[in-house]
C-alpha cells in the first residue's frame, strides 16, 4: 500500500513540477521531442526502405529460398522438350508446387504511335506469387489461363498508358507479332495473335518502355506457330516473331531444404539429361548472403538515431542540472516534511521521465505524420514501393522507450544532486 | 515517557584541511508531549545544527537522541524521514512556501508523503486545515498573492496538516511585523494546545521565547536552561531584533530622539536645503 501511494505521490509531484515550470520544461523538451521525432522517423523510414529493398530484391531474385536451375552441354544443345520433361519430373518427385520457367523474349506489339518490340517475360503461373508481382489493375494469371486459346498478358503501366488505359473489364486485346494495324492498339492483324490483357503492373518512375508477362505455354505455342509458318531459321531471325527463347528454371523452396534440394536436383537433372550435361543450381534471393543482408543499413540507421538522441539528451541533462541547483530550497522543504532520500531521487527522476515521455509521445506523433505523408512516401518510395508498409510499430515503441530511457538517464544526475542536499542549510540560507 | 530526548549530544564537523570543529557539546534536552520550549542563541551558536538534530535530519557525533524513548540512531534513514513526516512539523522564518503552487497545494504537499486515508483524502484534509487557520477563502491563491501573515498561516497549516506531535518553529516571526507575529504565535499555541503537540521554538525574540514554559539558551554549542530567555545581543542584526519594543508613552517621550532613519532624513539634500533657507530667512 505504501509502495502504491509512494509511486502515485511521486508521479503527482513530478506532474506538479512539470506543470508549474511548464515554460522551462517545454523549452528543454523541444530538443527531446525533436530528437525522438528524428529517431522514430529514421527508424520508420529505415524499416520502409528495408521493406522496399526486400520487395525489390524479391521481385528480382525471388523469395527465400529460390533455386535457379540451368543445364547445358559443352558440345551439344539440350532440346527444350527434354529439359521441360526432366524439370516436370523433378517437381513431381519433390512435390514442389512453386516453380516456373522464365523465358526472356521480345514480341512486336502495334501501338497507336507505332509498332514496338516489347520485352516479354514468359513465365509459369506460380511466378507471380514467387516474385511478389504487384498489380495496379486486374489480377495475376489464374491456373486456368493456360487453357485459354488466346494468350493472356500482364502489361506494365507504360504499355497500358500507350493503349490509352482501357478498362480491363472490357477485356482489351492487342495483336502480338502483328504489323500494319495503324491507329489501334487492339485489332487482329494478319498473321498475328490476339492476346487479352488481364492485369497491369506498376511502372517505376524511370521505366519508359513497355514490358509484359505472358504464360510460358502461350509463348511456346506462338514460337511453334512462327516456326511452323516460316521455319526455325526464319523464326530465330524474325524481327517480329522474336528469337528462340532461352529458358531459365526456378523453384521456391523452404530455406531449410535449399541445400539438400540443390544437391538432389543437380544429381537428378544430370541423371535425366544424360552424360556430358553440366547442371548448375544456385540461389539468388537476398537471404543467401547471410543472416541479415540489411544489417549494415540497420546499423547505420540506428547509429544516426542514437547520435540524434544523445544530442537531445545532452541538452536535457544540462537544463535539468541547472534546474536542480535552483531547486535546492524546495528539495530541502520536501525533505523536512518527510520526503525520504529515495523519494526525492525518484521524484526528480520521474519529473524527467514524465516530461520526456510526454515529449516522446509528441515526437512519435510528429514522426507518424511525417512518415505517412504522401510527400515523404513519394520521396522515399521513388515508385519502387507499390504497397507501403504501415508505420512500423517497433519504430513508435523504440521512440517511446528511447524517450523514457533518455528521461531516466537525464534525471539520474540531477536526482543524485538532489539527494545530497543538506536540508536545514537549504532551507535557512 | 518523553517525546524527544537529547542526552549528552555532541556534534562535530571536520572542515576540509582544518581541525575538527565542535558545534554542539554535551547538549541535554527533554521534550515532553505538549511541552513548550524556547531556545535562544546568537548567530553561530549552533542553532541550525541543533535544529537538524531535533528534526531528525542529522545524527549526533556522540551522545544519544531518542524519540518516543527509542534511540534514533537505530532507525534507518528512510524510517527517520517517515517519522519526521508523520510526527514533526516545521515552521520556518521565511515561510518557505513552494512557489507556483496554490495555498491548498502547499498544504497538501506533506500529505503526499503519507499513506492510506490521509494520502487519498489529502485535498479534503488540507482544505479543512486551511479553514482552521482562517484561510478557507484563499485556498487557490498563489503565495505571492498572500500577505506575510497569510503566508505564515499557510506554512503553519502545512506543518500541522499531518497532526505532528512536535512542532519545530525556527524563527517563526522573524519575517513578520510585531502584531502579525503575535497573532501567528497565538495560532501556533492554539493549534498545539488543541492537538497536544509539543513546541520547540528557536528564536532571537525574547517576547516570543517568553511564551514558552521552559527556556534554554544556546551559547557556543552549549545548551543551558535559563529563567529569562533575554540575552545580550552581539551582532548588529541581533541588536535590531533584540531591541525592546517601546511602549506608547516611551514612544511619545522619545519623539525628539533622532533615530538612524531620522538622521538620514535630516541630512538628506532636500532637508539641508530647507534648513539653509530657514537660516537665511
Amino acid at each position: 500500500m505504501r509502495a502504491l501511494t509512494s509511486f502515485v505521490g511521486a508521479l503527482l509531484e513530478a506532474w506538479q513540477e512539470v506543470r508549474v515550470h511548464r515554460t522551462r520544461v517545454l523549452l528543454s523538451l523541444i530538443g527531446v521531442a525533436v530528437a525522438v521525432c528524428s529517431l522514430t522517423t529514421v527508424v520508420a523510414l529505415g524499416a520502409i526502405v528495408q521493406q522496399a529493398n526486400q520487395e525489390l530484391s524479391e521481385r528480382q531474385g525471388g523469395r527465400p529460398a529460390t533455386l535457379y536451375v540451368s543445364a547445358f552441354r559443352l558440345n551439344d544443345t539440350i532440346a527444350p522438350e527434354q529439359m521441360d520433361a526432366a524439370w516436370a519430373e523433378i517437381l513431381e518427385r519433390y512435390d514442389i508446387s512453386y516453380a516456373s520457367r522464365v523465358q526472356g523474349t521480345t514480341l512486336l506489339v502495334p501501338f497507336p504511335t507505332g509498332a514496338v518490340q516489347v520485352g516479354t517475360q514468359a513465365v509459369d503461373q506460380p511466378f507471380g506469387e514467387m516474385h511478389r508481382v504487384r498489380l495496379v489493375e486486374g489480377s495475376w494469371f489464374s491456373p486456368t489461363d493456360e487453357e485459354q486459346l488466346a494468350p493472356r498478358l500482364i502489361v506494365n503501366e507504360v504499355f497500358w498508358d500507350r493503349m490509352g488505359r482501357p478498362p480491363l473489364e472490357t477485356h482489351p486485346v492487342v495483336a502480338l507479332g502483328g504489323q500494319g494495324v495503324p491507329g489501334a492498339a487492339s485489332g487482329i492483324p494478319a498473321g498475328g495473335t490476339l492476346a487479352v490483357i488481364v492485369g497491369v503492373t506498376p511502372a517505376s518512375t524511370w521505366e519508359t518502355e513497355p514490358t509484359m508477362f505472358m504464360l510460358a505455354r502461350h509463348a511456346d505455342a506462338i514460337q511453334k506457330a512462327t516456326t511452323g509458318e516460316r521455319g526455325s531459321v526464319a523464326a530465330a531471325s524474325d524481327p517480329y516473331g522474336g528469337g528462340a527463347p532461352q529458358s531459365q528454371y526456378e523453384m521456391w523452396v523452404p530455406p531449410e531444404l535449399a541445400d539438400a534440394l540443390t544437391t538432389a536436383v543437380t544429381r537428378d537433372l544430370k541423371g535425366a539429361l544424360g552424360e556430358g550435361t553440366e547442371v548448375n543450381v544456385s540461389r539468388q534471393d537476398w537471404a543467401q548472403y547471410g543472416d541479415d543482408p540489411f544489417l549494415v543499413t540497420k546499423l547505420v540507421v540506428i547509429g544516426i538515431a542514437v547520435l540524434v538522441l544523445m544530442l537531445g539528451a545532452l541538452g536535457l541533462v544540462n537544463i535539468a542540472l541547472v534546474t536542480v541547483k535552483q531547486r535546492v530550497r524546495e528539495i530541502g522543504i520536501r525533505r523536512s516534511f518527510g520526503a525520504t532520500a529515495s523519494r526525492v531521487f525518484f521524484a526528480v527522476m520521474m519529473e524527467s521521465v514524465v516530461a520526456t515521455v510526454v515529449a516522446g509521445a509528441l515526437g512519435v506523433i510528429a514522426a507518424i505524420l511525417l512518415v505517412q505523408s504522401p510527400a515523404t512516401r513519394d520521396l522515399v518510395g521513388q515508385g519502387m514501393v507499390s504497397d507501403f508498409p504501415p508505420f512500423p510499430v517497433d519504430a513508435a515503441v523504440t521512440g517511446l522507450v528511447a524517450a523514457t530511457a533518455v528521461g531516466a538517464l537525464a534525471g539520474l544526475l540531477p536526482a543524485l544532486v538532489a539527494v545530497r542536499v543538506k536540508v536545514i542549510d537549504a532551507i535557512r540560507y | 515517557m518523553s517525546l524527544l530526548r537529547l542526552e549528552d549530544v555532541t556534534r562535530t564537523v571536520i572542515p576540509p584541511d582544518q581541525p575538527a570543529l565542535t558545534i554542539l557539546s554535551g547538549v541535554n534536552l527533554t521534550v515532553e508531549p505538549g511541552d513548550h520550549v524556547s531556545i535562544v542563541g546568537r548567530s553561530g551558536s549552533g542553532k541550525s545544527t541543533l535544529l537538524n538534530l531535533l528534526g531528525l535530519l542529522d545524527l549526533p557525533t556522540s551522545g544519544m537522541i531518542t524519540f518516543d524513548d527509542r534511540p534514533v540512531k537505530s532507525f534507518s534513514a528512510a524510517r527517520r524521514d517517515r517519522l519526521r513526516g508523520s510526527s514533526i512539523g516545521f515552521v520556518f522564518q521565511q515561510f518557505n512556501l513552494l512557489g507556483g503552487r496554490t495555498a491548498l497545494e502547499n498544504v497538501t504537499m506533506p500529505l503526499l508523503y503519507s499513506s492510506g486515508r490521509t494520502f487519498w483524502q489529502r485535498k479534503k484534509i488540507a482544505a479543512e486545515m486551511l479553514e482552521m487557520v482562517g484561510l478557507g477563502h484563499r485556498m487557490n491563491s498563489m503565495p505571492d498573492r498572500l500577505s506575510g501573515g497569510e503566508q505564515q498561516r499557510v506554512a503553519i497549516a502545512r506543518s500541522l496538516v499531518r497532526g505532528p506531535r512536535l512542532i519545530l518553529a525556527d524563527e517563526p516571526t522573524g519575517a513578520l511585523d510585531l502584531d502579525t507575529g503575535q497573532s501567528v504565535m497565538e495560532l501556533i499555541d492554539e493549534v498545539a494546545a488543541r492537538t497536544g503537540a509539543a513546541q520547540v521554538v528557536i528564536t532571537h525574540d525574547p517576547m516570543i521565547a517568553r511564551r514558552a514554559r521552559r527556556h534554554f539558551r544556546l551559547d557556543r554549542g552549549i545548551l543551558t536552561p535559563v529563567d529569562d530567555p533575554a540575552f545580550e545581543p552581539s551582532t548588529r542584526r541581533e541588536m535590531r531584533e533584540m531591541a525592546p519594543v517601546p511602549s506608547a508613552e516611551e514612544e511619545a517621550s522619545d519623539a525628539d530622539v533622532v533615530d538612524e532613519e531620522g538622521l538620514r532624513e535630516l541630512f538628506s539634500p532636500e532637508a539641508t536645503d530647507a534648513s539653509n533657507e530657514r537660516t537665511q530667512a
